[in-house]
């Protein structure tokens, strides 16, 4: 073995132990600013929400006819009050419990969808990925705010419903990255060399596939929470999704919309938290594409 | 590394699949071997076309030998390896492995732990997401063996391609170099014990020196563990130095085969000649100055009736382009070309 002992030195040894590859990812987004402050901002939003029964605030049904619509700073009203009468600031936390479910939970439906029949369409190819992706096309071929709205009137309104509707709509995106993704990582020669030492199909997807094809999926995914909650918004500005007096985010910017002569700053926070939440996911999920770019 | 060698012997590992016919039984023997890719016809009428990657071909290797493979791009040699390997469907043909038929007598779960291969891409064939050790370690246990066996054979042999474990077993493939890739990767094809190892242009992504090293690391687990290669490269120096016997390929067909001495010393086939003479050679007095051969290889969707080298072949004759002259012996040392050259009575003016 001595004629290999220069090549074995040695030589690239980094200077620390060998990290996994999570945690390296980990400590790349800590170190992007961005991510930082998106993900505390985040955190904070999803932590109110969480836990808005015990933070001592008013009652977001309470309504008063005789302080309606008070500008942002009254005393006992300090983000004002909407169009009844009840506190803006008590009604955009609990707001947010319901913005947010809406938002993600389509999204992680749609995600567990999306990427098993990916998967399968990218890894099987051949007829069982036409069948999959023509029939994800049609889903495809029509705009996504239309087709929430079609299926969502179709059901009827409720938080149920938009949920599946939001779901029917991020499914054929998701399958889209997941297939084109698989497909790529199909034919590189990890995925024959293991075929070559005898492993099952799915065997080779759990260990050579997965690992390779999560990362950029979660990823698209997590750009697709902020369209599901200005979608989710959207239908209940329309009237599709939540119902009063339940507060949620996009239902609010519609009752309010009437004030907006009367109040503009109150009627516009709702729309400043469905902005803020948003572009922060969005923020978030560029920081994790590039912190999850191995080779940086 | 005595202690290393001294944790070796209790280390698990698979014994090598049963040697059954003995050493005159070659160890790999493939009949007839033929691909062809379905192309669809240019145009809306174009009907389906065929590309004929690899055309009945047919050779042996007898165990211990080391056989090359030698050829231009888009011979075929890479998909011969990839349907011995049977990572694709054969269109026709059969391989049989000492003494027993893929497919019949042995299974290909068998065939896997008898045959291996190394890919020329060291980066592409290792997963990124899996250390080096887990990359070793995924063959042995998909075949049965438990996670700590597993992975202390992937150790035990990181040191037998040279690379001490400590060091390198839980690096990524990012971290490491080109040849110790290579390495890595050559270890993960030993960790299944196989008797036959498919090395498809191993060593021609590296530089001269870690190839040169990687050779030598070959030619001592050769020795170590009584294997056998099929060595593909496009590489003649190469092929030269590592082969025993050297097999020739043009679009598909095998046109030359033979000890690696007799045919470089008398390459009967023109296109072996060509070959050759396209080396580069050090000494100035023997430098090529006329190009050997012109043109691309043609089209293997529609190759040329007759021998299929004849458009480019400066011996050409009437009888080239109308029948395909078979492999046949020249010599009694096994050395074979296809050419009506090299067949007495052939017809052709320059036959014996």
């Amino acid at each position: 073995m001595s004629l290999t002992a220069s090549d074995a030195a040695p030589q690239t040894a980094p200077a620390g132990k060998a990290r996994g590859y999570w945690a390296n990812v980990g400590r790349r987004l800590i170190r992007d600013k961005i991510a930082v402050a998106c993900g505390i901002i985040l955190l904070l939003i999803v932590l109110a929400a969480v836990f808005a029964p015990w933070l001592h605030l008013a009652d977001p049904y309470q309504g008063s006819m005789i302080r309606r619509l008070k500008p942002i700073g009254t005393a006992n009203y300090p983000l004002g009050s909407d169009e009844l009468g009840r506190d803006m600031l008590a009604r955009l936390i609990y707001g947010g419990r319901l913005s947010l479910f809406i938002g993600v939970l389509p999204v992680i439906f749609a995600f567990m969808i999306g990427t098993s029949l990916g998967l399968v369409a990218g890894y099987v190819g051949g007829k069982v990925n036409t069948a999959i992706m023509r029939t994800i096309d049609v889903f495809y071929a029509f705009p996504s705010v239309l087709l929430a709205i079609a299926i969502s009137g179709a059901l009827g309104a409720g938080i149920t419903n938009s949920i599946v509707s939001l779901t029917v709509v991020f499914v054929p995106q998701i399958t889209r990255v997941a297939e084109s993704v698989t497909t790529s990582v199909r034919n590189m020669d990890f995925v024959e060399a293991a075929r070559a030492s005898g492993a099952g199909a799915f065997t080779i997807m759990r260990v050579h596939m997965l690992g390779n094809v999560l990362g950029p999926i979660f990823v698209y995914a997590t750009g697709l929470i902020s369209v599901s909650m200005i979608l989710a918004a959207g239908l209940s500005f329309l009237g599709l999704g939540t119902k009063p007096p339940e507060p949620e985010w996009g239902l609010m910017l519609n009752t309010l919309r009437t004030a907006i002569y009367v109040n503009p700053w109150v009627a516009a926070l709702p729309g400043v938290m469905i902005f803020a939440v948003s572009i922060c996911f969005n923020l978030l999920s560029d920081s994790m594409r590039s912190a999850m770019d191995i080779r940086n | 590394m005595s202690k290393a060698v001294s944790a070796i012997a209790e280390v698990e590992k698979f014994e090598p699949i049963e040697d059954i016919g003995g050493a005159a039984q070659p160890l790999l023997h493939v009949n007839g071997l033929t691909k062809h890719f379905p192309v669809r016809g240019t145009g809306l009428f174009g009907g389906a076309k065929t590309v004929r990657a690899v055309d009945d071909v047919s050779f042996s290797i007898a165990k211990g030998e080391t056989l090359g493979i030698v050829g231009e791009s888009g011979c075929g040699k890479s998909t011969t390896a990839r349907l011995l390997m049977h990572l694709m469907p054969t269109t026709a043909g059969e391989i049989i492995f000492d003494a027993r038929q893929v497919g019949r007598e042995l299974s290909l779960r068998e065939l896997r732990r008898g045959m291996q291969m190394v890919f020329q891409d060291s980066y592409a064939s290792l997963n990124p997401r899996l250390t080096i050790e887990e990359s070793i370690a995924f063959g042995p246990k998909v075949h049965g063996m438990s996670d700590a066996s597993a992975r202390a054979l992937a150790r035990e042999l990181l040191g037998k391609v040279g690379l001490r474990p400590e060091n390198f077993a839980h690096r990524y493939p990012h971290e490491v170099s080109g040849g110790q890739r290579q390495r890595v990767n050559i270890a993960r094809a030993l960790a299944l014990s196989p008797r036959l190892v498919i090395l498809d242009e191993s060593v021609s992504a590296l530089d001269k020196s870690v190839e040169a090293q990687v050779l030598n690391l070959l030619a001592d687990l050769k020795r170590e563990f009584g294997l056998t290669y099929l060595f593909i490269s496009h590489d003649l120096n190469v092929v030269r130095y590592i082969s025993d016997r050297v097999l020739v390929m043009y679009l598909g067909e095998v046109v030359e085969l033979g000890p690696v001495d007799d045919v470089w010393d008398q390459p009967a086939h023109p296109y072996t000649r060509a070959l050759l003479a396209a080396m580069p050679s050090s000494d100035p007095d023997r430098r090529t100055e006329v190009p050997p051969i012109t043109g691309d290889p043609p089209n293997p969707i529609d190759p040329p009736a007759g021998c299929r080298f004849h458009p480019r072949c400066p011996f050409a004759e009437a009888l080239c382009s109308q029948a395909k002259p078979k492999l046949s012996p020249i010599g009694d040392s096994g050395h074979q070309a296809a050419c009506f050259m090299a067949i007495p009575g052939s017809g052709h003016s320059r036959a014996p």
